[in-house]
């Protein structure tokens, strides 16, 4: 007989033994590691300074002169700049995704169990928001606020919550009509007790798995936003905008071009396979089979 | 049936006026002046910018600037020497009557600076389109057939990385594969400019290689796994197994039951695929130099040109809208289950 666990527990189990999936787990936490961590050892143990320019070693070769990835045109260190540029990228993937899905699933919830008013209301700014192609939007708010790290942030996702908040309204609509919530009603729970303890369970798994999916998307547009110029602004290296200029060094550096799309891609494709394997890990049709 | 599409279209009306409004909004809240823009010049003096301000339209409460937008002023008389009496009659028509105002920059209309750059755009856009629909269908059926064989595994890896290569990067990287290196291919414009004579149909293709090829990568991306997914769950369907059961080729299940309804999400997907083509080769556009509706955006996004930022989007938005009740139509038309209700 099987072993009774929770949804949870069991979920986590499959994930376990899912290779491919632990294996872009494992990715992403090495990158995140090293991203985040090693400017402190680069700064205070190797006295190294990420914008340090040097006019005789531009466009070093990857390997030569002890620059593991080679030199850009003003002579700064490639890799030392794709660490500190993995560093915005990731930081903005992880919080403007968490942010995105908090501001999707409170406007879904509201939506999907207030109905009437509250949900045209908020259909409507969905509508609106999803009628106006959504990099238009971003190059206006990104071009007329030049954007720090923060801010950008907050601009990813207030323009970005409209699919999670759809997905979550349309889950609530069906959950608030089950029995158990007719339950928790009849026993006198107020509707922030239905809608926290009863509904929000049931929705998160499903936004889980949107959630890791906007990283991956985030992580596309700010680049896209940065190699246009209207992301992070330089000096401040992300992997968009090493690659704003990189028309310019078509022939004598074409190595920088390479590396900062390797890695986008890399982590991309790192975040959507976690996605997939979060789907199925929590897909409750799995029993089933 | 015309209940259903008739809502529809009513629904649409509240979102063009939420787009217009929401456009309005950042644009008024961007700080910055078109105006010192221009006259960034430390000599022209306060009179010469009171007078542009007032042309634009720009000392009015924004709220009735957002009217004049809308509707167009030439119903009121517009004070331009600022003496707070009325004297020149309004000139603009408005949005709704089809007038988006000038540009700020090239002085001319927006509604022209947009048409003129419409064709190049839907040029690429739709070719993308184009092919990205038959190559996505054609492997979403393949992989359905070849349901967990290395055939699906192999189109699947091919659509995840469809979908994880950032565009402009690979953009880069055909331009120097084909652009640089191998020289075979053109890299930047829509046609070759030291060439003279008439329009070169050979010479326009090649230049449409490396960027069709770039943005049809996602269309094809996207739409394998659509597809796929949709043929599956068809091929659940009870009156698929019925077909089998009574003794139909494999082949007959395929091309007359599973096909036909396991592509009608698809077709309908076409619609809103169609709204966006003007808005999504932005980055493309940048990429390879291609003077379509995207670079016009970011060269007015740059120059703080509003009124021609703002018309680009409405613009844009009104072929999503558009697409969207497309599809809703398509629908309609194609599947049964809708018409009769």
């Amino acid at each position: 007989m099987r072993q009774s666990r929770s949804f949870w527990r069991d979920a986590l189990a499959f994930i376990l033994r899912d290779r491919l999936t632990i294996f872009a787990i494992s990715v992403l936490a090495v990158a995140t590691i090293v991203c985040m961590g090693s400017p402190l050892v680069i700064e205070n143990a190797l006295n190294l300074d990420v914008n340090e320019t040097s006019v005789p070693n531009r466009f070093m070769q990857p390997g030569q002169d002890g620059y593991p990835l080679g030199t850009d045109q003003l002579g700064r260190d490639q890799f030392l700049r794709l660490i500190y540029g993995g560093r915005v990228s990731l930081t903005i993937a992880y919080l403007a995704s968490v942010l995105t899905v908090f501001i999707g699933i409170t406007l879904g919830m509201l939506a999907g169990y207030y109905g009437r008013g509250v949900d045209d209301l908020i259909s409507w700014g969905v509508n609106t928001l999803s009628a106006i192609p959504p990099l238009f939007l971003l190059l206006i708010a990104s071009a007329v606020w030049e954007p720090s790290t923060e801010v950008l942030i907050i601009v990813l996702a207030a323009l970005g919550w409209v699919g999670t908040s759809r997905l979550v309204r349309g889950e609530v609509l069906s959950l608030k009509e089950r029995d158990y919530v007719l339950a928790a009603r009849a026993l006198g729970a107020s509707d922030f007790r239905i809608v926290v303890s009863h509904i929000l369970p049931n929705v998160f798994s499903i936004v889980m798995v949107t959630m890791t999916i906007i990283a991956g998307n985030l992580i596309l547009i700010e680049s896209g936003l940065s190699y246009l110029g209207v992301g992070i602004q330089p000096p401040t290296p992300t992997w968009g905008n090493m690659l704003t200029d990189s028309r310019s060094y078509f022939v004598t550096g074409v190595h920088l071009v390479f590396t900062p799309g390797i890695l986008i891609m890399i982590t991309v494709l790192c975040f959507y396979l976690v996605g997939d394997g979060l789907r199925d890990a929590l897909d409750p049709r799995r029993y089933q089979k | 049936m015309f209940k259903y599409l008739q809502r529809r279209f009513i629904q649409a009306i509240p979102t063009f006026f939420g787009v217009t409004i929401l456009s309005y909004l950042v644009i008024l809240s961007a700080p910055g002046d078109p105006v010192a823009m221009i006259t960034f010049s430390p000599r022209s003096d306060k009179a010469t910018i009171d007078l542009m301000r007032r042309q634009l339209g720009l000392d009015q409460p924004p709220l009735l600037q957002y009217v004049y937008w809308l509707v167009g002023n030439d119903w009121t008389m517009i004070d331009t020497d600022g003496d707070g009496v009325g004297e020149t009659p309004g000139q603009r028509r408005g949005l709704l009557r089809g007038d988006l105002g000038n540009s700020i920059k090239q002085k001319r209309p927006v509604m022209d600076l947009i048409a003129q750059r419409i064709p190049a755009t839907l040029r690429l856009g739709v070719a993308a389109l184009m092919i990205g629909f038959m190559m996505g269908v054609v492997l979403g059926v393949l992989a359905a057939v070849f349901h967990r064989t290395w055939v699906d595994q192999a189109i699947r890896i091919i659509s995840v990385i469809g979908n994880a290569v950032p565009q402009f990067w690979l953009g880069l990287l055909l331009i120097i594969i084909f652009g640089v290196q191998l020289d075979i291919l053109p890299i930047s414009g829509m046609q070759n400019i030291t060439r003279r004579g008439g329009f070169d149909l050979g010479d326009a293709l090649r230049h449409m290689v490396l960027p069709v090829f770039v943005l049809s990568l996602n269309w094809i991306a996207f739409l394998s796994r659509f597809t796929r997914t949709q043929m599956l769950e068809v091929l659940q369907q009870d009156y698929v197994r019925t077909a089998y059961a009574k003794g139909l080729q494999t082949k007959v299940v395929w091309l007359r039951h599973a096909l036909k309804n396991g592509l009608l999400p698809v077709a309908t997907f076409l619609g809103p695929a169609i709204g966006t083509v003007l808005a999504g080769a932005v980055i493309i556009e940048q990429v390879f130099q291609w003077p379509g509706m995207g670079k016009l955006i970011i060269d007015a996004v740059f120059s703080r040109d509003y009124p021609l930022v703002m018309g680009s989007v409405v613009i844009a938005s009104i072929m999503f809208i558009a697409g969207v009740l497309l599809s809703d139509v398509m629908y309609v038309i194609l599947d049964p289950r809708i018409r009769l209700e």
